[in-house]
């Protein structure tokens, strides 16, 4: 791995009003990383791929994507790096009325010169890698949750992205399709090379896909270690939040 | 008494942004041509187009007939006493042309047209549709913002020619009946009386509707927020402000053109 972080996240606070969601977060991702952010519902997680995404701006601090600054770039940059970048949504965010096919098919149509035969065939060989080829001509009103995920996780790796963003990626599933998305998430990060970051509350996703866990509580990083670390931290919060015990300090409020 | 400045301070708000809203879609649609694509998707304004023009002109030609129709029909009664029912024609002619054309049209397409964009879009802003259209770069103004706006301001003027024809053809066949105006008689009438600054007003004034309501529609759309019952909330709001800009528009263009032409 290179020391040239990915994405790197200093000081980073966000409030909306008098609310403050993150209070000085300090993050650095390595490419090819998988991390995985852990946190409490509302706790800022989703807010942090957001930041990533410059669909949000930082009341304060900084955000790099590759060593340039994501708040600070302009229309034409920011669409350029989100080029770059993949996201996959937790309840999918298909674009209900196109079709499987079309859904995956529309950044190539706008965003390059591929021919129709090009981006049939890129579309079929994401379907296929997501284990989805019978599903391309179905909308995704007929799909279900699990293989709405499928399609969504077929449409964030589409321009073989530098970057993957998984928003709740295993949330509300079964056990059995859990895994599945699971061993996706580590099958694209390894066969295309992308850097991964997936937020998560899931606990088993989480030990199974990370290559490095990072804690988010009270709008900071408490916490950042491999995953057998965290799973073997003596901080009473990420102790707490693992076990899952009522008694603690996440719901004492706080450290 | 009630403060009316917290309300000027949020219209004033409100304005700023359908205007920042219209420069964006504007930008991004430069942004596309720069890198030498269309500004936005053929198919999608085509079916948007579809639905604005086709689909709106069974409402517009049957609301105009009726209203014409009952237009001649009253002023011709009023008119008769005097011996003046000719005066019907013209009438008719003008006011449609100039004024209750543009005017009929733009609540039938606020309703119908502003209400269904305001629907759509705030479902998919809810639903993260938007966001994951900007997150993939592709300039979620552009994609759905310029097809639809683009739709409603080329296809208005259209649908007003369909509302004055229908008006017209609805008076000429109560005056028929009622008043035994011949329908040469009325048409060469209405068409002695029309000068071309009435259909010049009713043209640039159905423009300026078309690009209120699209604007007005897609900005509620977009900044739906709180899931179902905002996007309802939403779709009424974009209805009530399109119609009220649309008419308190109307008068500003009526003060205008009188205190300029009609003096």
């Amino acid at each position: 791995m290179s020391d040239a972080p990915a994405i790197e996240l200093r000081d980073v606070h966000l409030a909306f009003g008098e609310n403050e969601i993150l209070t000085g977060v300090d993050l650095r991702i390595a490419p090819r990383e998988r991390l995985v952010v852990l946190g409490q519902s509302g706790s800022g997680k989703s807010t942090l791929l957001r930041l990533i995404l410059g669909i949000l701006k930082p009341t304060r601090g900084s955000v790099q994507f590759q060593g340039r600054e994501v708040s600070k770039m302009r229309r034409r940059k920011l669409n350029a790096m989100r080029q770059k970048v993949g996201m996959v949504y937790q309840y999918s965010a298909l674009i209900s009325s196109l079709s499987v096919r079309d859904n995956l098919a529309l950044p190539l149509e706008e965003l390059t010169d591929k021919t129709r035969d090009e981006i049939d065939a890129l579309v079929d060989e994401k379907l296929t890698l997501v284990g989805m080829s019978d599903a391309r001509d179905k909308m995704p009103a007929e799909l279900s949750g699990g293989m709405r995920k499928r399609i969504g996780l077929a449409r964030g790796i589409i321009m073989d992205p530098e970057l993957i963003l998984y928003d709740e990626p295993s949330a509300g599933l079964d056990p059995v399709i859990s895994s599945v998305i699971d061993g996706l998430i580590i099958e694209l990060s390894e066969k295309i090379g992308a850097t991964s970051i997936i937020v998560t509350h899931e606990m088993g996703s989480a030990f199974k896909v990370a290559t490095r866990i990072a804690m988010l509580f009270r709008g900071r990083i408490i916490a950042e270690d491999t995953p057998d670390g965290i799973r073997n931290s003596a901080d009473p919060v990420v102790a707490q939040f693992i076990s899952g015990d009522t008694e603690g300090p996440i719901l004492e409020g706080g450290k | 008494m009630i403060n009316p400045l917290p309300y000027v301070r949020s219209m004033l708000q409100h304005l700023s942004s359908v205007v920042w809203l219209l420069v964006q879609t504007v930008q991004e649609m430069g942004d596309h041509i720069r890198r030498g694509r269309f500004p936005f998707r053929l198919a999608s304004f085509f079916e948007q187009a579809d639905r604005v023009g086709f689909g709106s002109i069974p409402l517009v030609a049957l609301v105009s007939f009726f209203i014409g129709l009952t237009m001649a029909l009253l002023t011709g009664y009023q008119l008769q006493p005097f011996g003046q029912e000719r005066l019907v024609p013209p009438l008719v002619a003008i006011g449609f042309t100039r004024e209750l054309g543009p005017l009929m049209t733009g609540i039938m397409v606020a309703a119908r047209i502003g209400a269904a964009y305001t629907a759509e879009l705030g479902t998919m802003t809810v639903a993260e549709e938007v966001e994951a259209i900007e997150a993939m770069g592709l300039g979620p103004l552009r994609f759905l913002v310029s097809p639809r706006l683009l739709a409603v301001f080329l296809l208005m003027p259209c649908l007003v020619v369909v509302s004055d024809l229908t008006a017209v053809g609805g008076a000429a066949m109560i005056s028929r009946w009622a008043f035994d105006i011949p329908f040469q008689s009325f048409a060469e009438s209405a068409v002695e009386k029309l000068v071309i600054r009435d259909i010049i007003a009713g043209v640039v004034k159905s423009f300026l509707f078309g690009l209120i309501i699209g604007l007005v529609a897609c900005y509620k759309g977009l900044t739906v927020r709180g899931g179902a019952a905002g996007v309802g909330h939403a779709t009424t709001e974009s209805v009530v402000v399109a119609i009220t800009t649309v008419i308190g528009f109307d008068t500003l263009c009526n003060l205008v053109l009188v205190s300029l032409f009609d003096k």
